[in-house]
């Protein structure tokens, strides 16, 4: 028997695992390493804080999510042994493997910034990347009464760079239902030069942050939470105050890769950006948020690199040089409020253009352009991940981006990418 | 290549990576008033190294951890927004995120 080891079972994790079983002989064993009990609906999580999502609707069981014909290990990683083919075990032992799938993702780290998990966290400091952080965000907001409500990405890369900005633009549809919207002051704190960084987006969705009274800081790397005074600080000495602040904290990859061979500074996986396969090392593939690609930390992201990966995994096995054929393709919803969103697609190349999706003029959900219909359509995916993404059964968007349907010549007028 | 015929995007980082010379950085960096020394060289050759690799230009944390030159220190030699002085002078894109 031989063996495929995939660490995480995740979104990436979960959807290679299905689509290898039903592709691999039997003499194949498909087994996953992963912690734990239950599986979360991430994109869920943007929604529980302001009480639009339940914990029961965005966690199962992880068995039932993972099926029959695939073996899981409850184990954690402590560490890989790339020369020796075998994943070593916390719990003492270890487990070979002849081919490696790394799925492991990635994890906030409010540790890393001083003070974060001061006095404040989480009464007056919160994440809405976990679930108990989404919870506590959800009573903190309840309690809210107006003031400053500042929300905060400290570093890039982040998991689903757009959801601080929907989570901006949720909270003042929020607040304004409670009726403190007028007494509250919204400001998105970025370390980037402006809330969209693309000419096409900035022109065309710039309008949202003004319609909505979102004020926009700029350049600020957060040095230091300080829950005393309730401000943030940057490196170069700026505060900004909040009474509620929302932080999305460092990312970093798997505890297991930092200071390994095998994770960079960040403990992400150094990927060939289309292949998918680690490198400097053989035998191991890297899958969804443990690389350390250009492209989106974001679920269908690891959908389409599951189709791809696939077939190179396929063709490894029979001795065959591996396919170029990942594109950095994302396809991202992003919520806009008051019952509206928007439709996003793009890969390393090309940045997110006007169009129509997924039938080229036909759509029916239109590109980079808000619409109720996407909001639906968002709302909907919850059934998409659940039935279809995760179990990795085939869906009508292509792995690869398509052109068609789109409006090249938006960004030849910009004279963007 | 001299800094009038360089090629830029609207603004102001180089259009092509390879135009990218250590007498053009120089130049680069005069016109946004840093004198570049030793310190300044391995954060600017540690960033284009990160961008090579990965085909992103690299966020702070992960040049300062390379270069083993900590954040604070970053901002001393790249006073204005070292993450974006240090694309400029280092010709690499802008740091941005997907929208």
């Amino acid at each position: 028997m031989k063996t495929i080891l995939i660490l995480g079972a995740g979104t990436a994790g979960t959807a290679i695992a299905h689509k290898l079983r039903r592709r691999l002989r039997k003499d194949w064993e498909v087994a996953v390493i992963d912690p734990s009990s239950t599986h979360l609906y991430q994109p869920g999580l943007l929604f529980l804080p302001f009480g639009n999502e339940t914990e029961e609707r965005i966690l199962r069981e992880r068995g039932s999510t993972l099926g029959k014909g695939v073996t899981w290990h409850q184990k954690t990683v402590k560490a890989i042994d790339t020369e020796r083919r075998r994943v070593e075990l916390e719990e003492g032992d270890a487990l070979s493997y002849d081919f490696l799938i790394i799925a492991s993702g990635t994890e906030i780290r409010p540790d890393m910034i001083d003070g974060m998990l001061g006095e404040g966290w989480r009464k007056s400091v919160f994440d809405f990347y976990t679930l108990e952080g989404a919870k506590a965000l959800q009573e903190g907001l309840a309690k809210f009464e107006g003031g400053r409500l500042v929300i905060n990405i400290v570093e890039m890369p982040i998991k689903c760079p757009v959801a601080p900005l929907e989570f901006a633009f949720l909270a003042d549809d929020y607040l304004s239902k409670r009726g403190i919207r007028d007494k509250t002051e919204l400001v998105y704190v970025t370390p980037l030069d402006g809330a969209f960084t693309k000419p096409l987006a900035s022109k065309t969705l710039g309008y949202l942050l003004e319609d909505k009274g979102i004020q926009v800081e700029t350049e600020f790397m957060t040095g230091e939470v300080d829950s005393e005074k309730n401000v943030i600080r940057s490196y170069d000495e700026r505060e900004v105050a909040y009474d509620l602040l929302v932080t999305i904290p460092p990312h970093m990859g798997a505890p297991f890769l930092e200071d390994s061979d095998l994770g960079d500074e960040l403990a992400f996986v150094p990927t060939d950006p289309h292949t998918l396969a680690a490198k400097n090392v053989e035998r191991v593939f890297c899958i969804g948020d443990a690389t350390d690609l250009p492209s989106s930390k974001a679920g269908s992201v690891a959908h389409f690199q599951a189709d791809l990966m696939t077939e190179n995994i396929l063709g490894a096995i029979d001795g065959k040089e591996l396919e170029p054929s990942f594109d950095g393709h994302s396809n991202c919803f992003v919520e806009t409020g008051h019952g509206k969103a928007m439709l996003i697609d793009f890969n390393y190349e090309t940045e997110p253009l006007p169009g129509q999706f997924p039938i080229p003029g036909i759509g029916p959900l239109p590109l980079l352009k808000e619409c109720r219909r996407n909001h639906w359509a968002k709302l909907m995916f919850r059934h998409v991940y659940w039935h279809a993404l995760l179990p990795a059964r085939p869906i009508p968007i292509s792995p690869t981006m398509s052109l068609a349907g789109k409006q090249l010549s938006a960004a030849a007028e910009l004279g963007g990418e | 290549m001299s800094l009038e015929a360089l090629q830029t995007d609207a603004e102001g980082y180089l259009a092509n990576r390879d135009d990218w010379s250590e007498e053009l950085a120089k130049e680069l960096a005069a016109q946004m008033g840093v004198e570049l020394e030793d310190e300044h060289w391995k954060v600017l050759k540690t960033a284009r190294a990160i961008e090579a690799e990965s085909g992103s230009s690299p966020g702070l944390r992960k040049i300062s951890k390379r270069s083993e030159t900590p954040i604070k220190s970053i901002y001393k030699l790249f006073p204005d927004g070292p993450a974006k002085l240090i694309a400029k002078i280092a010709g690499i894109p802008k740091p941005k995120s997907c929208l």
